[in-house]
């Protein structure tokens, strides 16, 4: 593969695509957050290859900004997980259906 | 020899995170997690941005996961397979999936030649660590207290979740 802008982007597609699969087709909480993780890296990876072949900052220091937000994320959803899990004792999405009917 | 190792991450990336969505178990899930950041950190290290993939790997891989992996093992979720959702809608819910997939890789090979200048014409910015630090502490110093805030709301929102319902506001060391 040539060292090119769309090397990386495609690369950052299949994450993104891949992590969406995910989130669709598992029923699994657990794996739909790291589903989701894999979406926000997929971002993280266009905006790093953006600022490299346009020679600016701003995409890298918006990768900083983008990491913070992504572990106040999983701390506070993996918490809410937990406490899903106490009350339900589940974590599976097919099987937390009280809204349903 | 500089191409063949690009090919290696990228096919390396992907793989792993195909396996995040493939694999049945949950650890194995959060093990291929694990080495698809793994290869984005390489990806990042080939992009020049050497500090980012450091902190990749540090946050993500050393905090994220392990979270991740802590969680797992607590709630044990093991021999508690489900019946399943009906078999519409998982079909469905696939050919959906499968569907998007298929319009981005599509759209990507129609539309996806973006020109840009090979790397070799454009500085590489993300390697400079002064650049780092000038950056967040001139244009983006607002957004670098607004983050310090968030994450200090994201602390007091686990302590509140995670207090047991119905139990004594002080009932530690008693």
């Amino acid at each position: 593969m040539p060292d090119t802008l769309n090397t990386y982007l495609g690369v950052a597609v299949l994450l993104f695509a891949l992590g969406l699969l995910g989130v669709v087709v598992r029923r699994n909480t657990l794996v739909i957050f790291m589903c989701l993780e894999l979406m926000l890296v997929a971002a993280t990876l266009a905006l790093v290859a953006f600022s490299r072949f346009n020679g600016t900052m701003d995409g890298n220091v918006f990768v900083f900004f983008i990491l913070t937000v992504a572990a106040a994320e999983v701390a506070v959803g993996l918490a809410i997980i937990v406490a899903l899990f106490r009350q339900r004792l589940t974590v599976r999405v097919d099987q937390l259906d009280s809204l349903k009917n | 020899m500089h191409h063949f190792l690009l090919t290696l991450f990228c096919v390396f990336t992907v793989g792993c995170a195909a396996g995040v969505v493939v694999c049945r178990n949950t650890v194995n899930a959060a093990l291929c997690l694990l080495l698809s950041l793994v290869g984005v950190a390489a990806l990042f290290l080939r992009l020049e941005a050497y500090l980012l993939a450091f902190l990749l790997l540090l946050v993500y891989a050393g905090a994220v996961v392990a979270l991740f992996l802590f969680i797992i093992m607590l709630l044990d979720e093991r021999g508690k397979q489900s019946s399943g959702p009906p078999r519409g809608l998982a079909l469905g819910s696939r050919a959906l999936a499968v569907l998007l997939v298929g319009a981005g890789v599509v759209s990507f090979a129609v539309k996806g030649r973006l020109a840009a200048p090979s790397a070799a014409a454009v500085p590489a910015l993300g390697a400079s660590l002064k650049l780092y630090a000038y950056e967040l502490f001139t244009t983006y110093l607002l957004p670098v207290q607004l983050i310090g805030f968030l994450l200090l709301i994201a602390m007091l929102g686990v302590i509140a979740l995670s207090r047991r319902p119905g139990a004594p506001h002080s009932g530690y060391g008693t």
